[in-house]
């Protein structure tokens, strides 16, 4: 647990890594020299040759089962970010951060985490938030706009969706560190964006992280845009996987619409971290389709031949192809999914439609285990504001 | 209580002379004392460890960890051996990264941990700011109180050691605006072990600010019975957050300080006393949540009040509580409420501190000025 500790199990890390896969720790730390894609575009499994892996940087093929289970999330996970855009456009939602385009990851992040793992999401990552169980109206209540959470983390084990860049980083670490003092196995996966990853907090988490040796599966979704600022504003590095070196942890890229090669390389880093191989870092090689929030205007910074470019390499379009060519999926299959999705979409309509009564005393209630005498005072206050305005009626 | 502060080594000359004749008094009160029960005498620092040490013996989640806590047991020594008495994995360093300790800390607290925290000096804290304000102090509203993060942090804070600059800070203000965090201040030797043995117990975050210049002061405190007594307020679910004491009491006038600021209105309250006239004073102990019955109570007694801060006065703790007692007590002021505090100027080097902190004679001017002829 200390730095001596540490400096120790990098030392046997590097045995272990020699060991198990052959490699030097350096080579091990560095992303493979390509990102890792199995399915191409087009939905045609790409010979495992072109594929990207190198020695030490292998990943089998999912199972069937787990691509099968993913599949249906992906399509429910479109479905629901495309049913909220509806609803902002209705005025139902204060705002919602899509991640169209970004599903194959938020599918993964939550399907590659056991029940007793931890999930720590940002603002945009709500399909990843259903995935791993929350309930899909209380995930929205932060942009429905009665309070500014409506979960239970400790229930599905999923962080609380705020909006400051990369503070919940060092959240994931703290889980993580608790978890390992208590000799329990869990596994704490903690989403970025790209931007955020020139935020002090990722720094300081990543080096947490590598220092306590703690099972933390660092998943940057780099969709090309910080609101409006481009990657190469951010980081001049080689990719955002190799910052993962400068920590001492294992870096690796994966494109980030492709939920199969996903799938392959976060199911095998949470195993890599379950079995005490401490923290990695996976950069996900994927596009914000639509704009930051619908507050923002993109076309002021993007032109569409870059947007067209990208609708090319949908996540669904691509698994749909190649799970038909493997045949697990057919045109009954396909319609039971979208059955699924659209009753999904419907509890959503019919959950944010309901206008929710608010209770102006939970201002006071939350704020302390028990409310101070001057919170006290304050509630009496309200209550007695709003008892004369009642009987002003 | 015999105060010792380093400040008075560093040219406070007035105030060191004002409070030479009431640490004398002061002196012959603790000997008189040392008669009849004789306890140990004990610093500040030895309180704030111990407090530590009894709470990591009673509760293995109880975690301390921060910069130089280790090894080292502190720039302060304050957590001097912690790390060989619980081990490892119980006390441990860090790197050096104070947002790195604080969103670290809030994880384990919110996984089953009571981390127990240093921020090494109160300027050193601002890179934590992030976290403390917008995720210490709000995640259990942000979760309508599913997630309680049991956590201290403490800063080492305020002036009067000669520190070069950034060591000096009185940060309190920026916390004690925040909503959602508790922050305590303790100015005697025994309040050191009390407040933190009661700040570790609380469910809500606490910001524990120390006053660094106290660290060294003594107290006839008996250590083991203060932690009986804090057995038998957690086994009856009592506790003593949220009152201020009366430190001295008088009838003249209030004066109402915390942390730092106690031991010099006590001296500027003990000339005073020779000069025929009898303060009050108040130690706010809890800034929140803050006591206001006992502080108002003392200032209906009095008619008169001057509150003592080391920090800026402007938008300050010391303006809140000018503000809340005369809201409070209007009627029975005979005078304006004064403020003694920094002046609104950055913390200062160490030749020029005397000239900024509060001093018994500035305190004592101050009461001169509470329109006595009417």
């Amino acid at each position: 647990m200390t730095i001596s500790a540490s400096q120790e199990s990098t030392t046997d890390q590097a045995t272990e890594v020699r060991r198990k896969f052959g490699i030097s720790v350096e080579a091990y730390m560095l992303p493979a020299h390509h990102q890792i894609q199995m399915v191409a575009p087009d939905g045609t499994l790409k010979p495992e040759a072109e594929q990207g892996t190198e020695p030490g940087h292998e990943y089998p093929i999912p199972g069937d089962a787990e691509l099968m289970a993913a599949y249906e999330r992906l399509v429910v996970g479109r479905r629901v970010n495309d049913q909220n855009s509806a609803l902002v456009r209705q005025g139902r939602m204060a705002v919602y951060p899509s991640s169209h385009g970004q599903e194959a990851c938020q599918v993964a992040a939550a399907m590659c985490l056991s029940d007793g793992d931890w999930l720590f999401p940002t603002y945009r990552d709500a399909v990843a938030v259903m995935a791993k169980g929350v309930d899909p109206v209380q995930a929205m209540t932060i942009f429905r706009g009665d309070w500014h959470g409506g979960y239970n983390p400790q229930e599905h084990k999923v962080g609380i969706q705020c909006t400051p860049l990369t503070t919940q980083l060092l959240h994931a670490v703290g889980v993580a560190h608790a978890a390992k003092l208590r000799g329990e196995d869990t596994v704490v996966l903690a989403m970025c964006g790209d931007g955020a990853t020139s935020e002090g907090d990722f720094h300081e988490a990543l080096n947490f992280a590598a220092v306590f040796h703690l099972p933390v599966i660092f998943f940057v979704q780099n969709n090309k845009y910080a609101i409006s600022v481009p990657l190469s504003h951010q980081s001049v590095a080689p990719s955002l996987a190799h910052k993962a070196v400068g920590y001492g942890m294992a870096g690796e890229r994966v494109d980030g619409n492709d939920l199969v090669a996903l799938l392959a390389v976060l199911d095998r880093a949470v195993k890599l971290a379950r079995e005490g191989s401490g923290p990695l870092l996976v950069e996900a090689n994927t596009y914000r389709m639509q704009a930051h929030t619908n507050a923002d205007d993109d076309t002021r910074y993007r032109d569409n031949a870059e947007v067209s470019e990208w609708k090319a390499k949908d996540p669904l379009s691509r698994m749909d192809v190649y799970l038909r060519s493997r045949g697990l999926l057919d045109d009954d299959g396909a319609a039971r999914i979208a059955d699924h999705a659209e009753a999904v979409a419907t509890q959503l309509r019919e959950g944010l439609g309901e206008d929710v009564p608010v209770e102006p005393q939970n201002l006071f209630r939350y704020v302390f285990s028990s409310p101070t005498p001057q919170l006290r005072e304050q509630s009496a206050l309200l209550a007695d504001e709003l008892a004369r305005e009642e009987s002003a009626k | 209580m015999t105060i010792t502060t380093s400040s008075e080594a560093n040219g406070n000359v007035s105030a060191a002379t004002a409070r030479a004749a009431a640490s004398a008094a002061a002196a012959a009160e603790t000997a008189s004392r040392r008669e009849s029960t004789a306890p140990p005498s004990v610093t500040m620092a030895k309180a704030l460890n111990t407090a530590m040490a009894d709470a990591m013996r009673d509760d293995a989640s109880v975690l301390v960890f921060g910069e130089d806590v280790g090894r080292l047991g502190g720039v302060f020594r304050i957590t001097d051996g912690l790390m060989d008495t619980f081990g490892e994995q119980r006390c441990f360093d860090t790197p050096l990264a104070e947002s790195g300790i604080v969103g670290m800390a809030v994880g384990m607290a919110m996984n089953g941990m009571r981390p127990v925290i240093e921020m090494q000096f109160d300027a050193f804290a601002y890179p934590a700011f992030e976290q403390i304000v917008s995720h210490v102090a709000k995640m259990h509203n942000r979760t309508r109180g599913a997630l309680k993060l049991p956590m201290v942090i403490r800063v080492p804070y305020a002036g009067g050691i000669g520190g070069v600059e950034h060591h000096c800070d009185s940060s309190e203000s920026y916390y004690a605006h925040t909503a959602g965090l508790k922050v305590f201040t303790p100015a005697t030797v025994a309040d050191g072990y009390r407040m933190l043995r009661e700040a570790i117990d609380s469910d809500d975050p606490v910001m524990f600010m120390e006053p660094k210049k106290l660290y060294w002061s003594k107290d006839q405190v008996d250590l083991e019975a203060l932690a009986a007594e804090h057995a038998a307020h957690r086994a009856a679910g009592t506790s003593s957050e949220g009152r201020a004491a009366v430190a001295r009491s008088g009838t003249d006038a209030t004066l109402i300080a915390y942390g730092p600021s106690v031991p010099t209105a006590l001296a500027a309250a003990a000339v005073a006393a020779e000069e025929g006239r009898s303060l009050e004073v108040i130690d706010v102990r809890t800034i929140v949540p803050f006591d206001d019955e006992t502080v108002s109570a003392s200032v209906r007694k009095t008619g008169r009040a001057v509150v003592i801060a080391e920090a800026h006065g402007f938008a300050s703790v010391a303006s809140e509580i000018v503000a809340r007692v005369q809201e409070r007590c209007f009627h029975h002021l005979a005078a304006p409420i004064r403020r003694v505090t920094g002046f609104d100027v950055p913390y200062p080097a160490p030749k020029l501190e005397h000239y900024y902190l509060p001093s018994v004679d500035r305190i004592l001017d101050a009461v001169d000025d509470l329109q006595w002829e009417n």
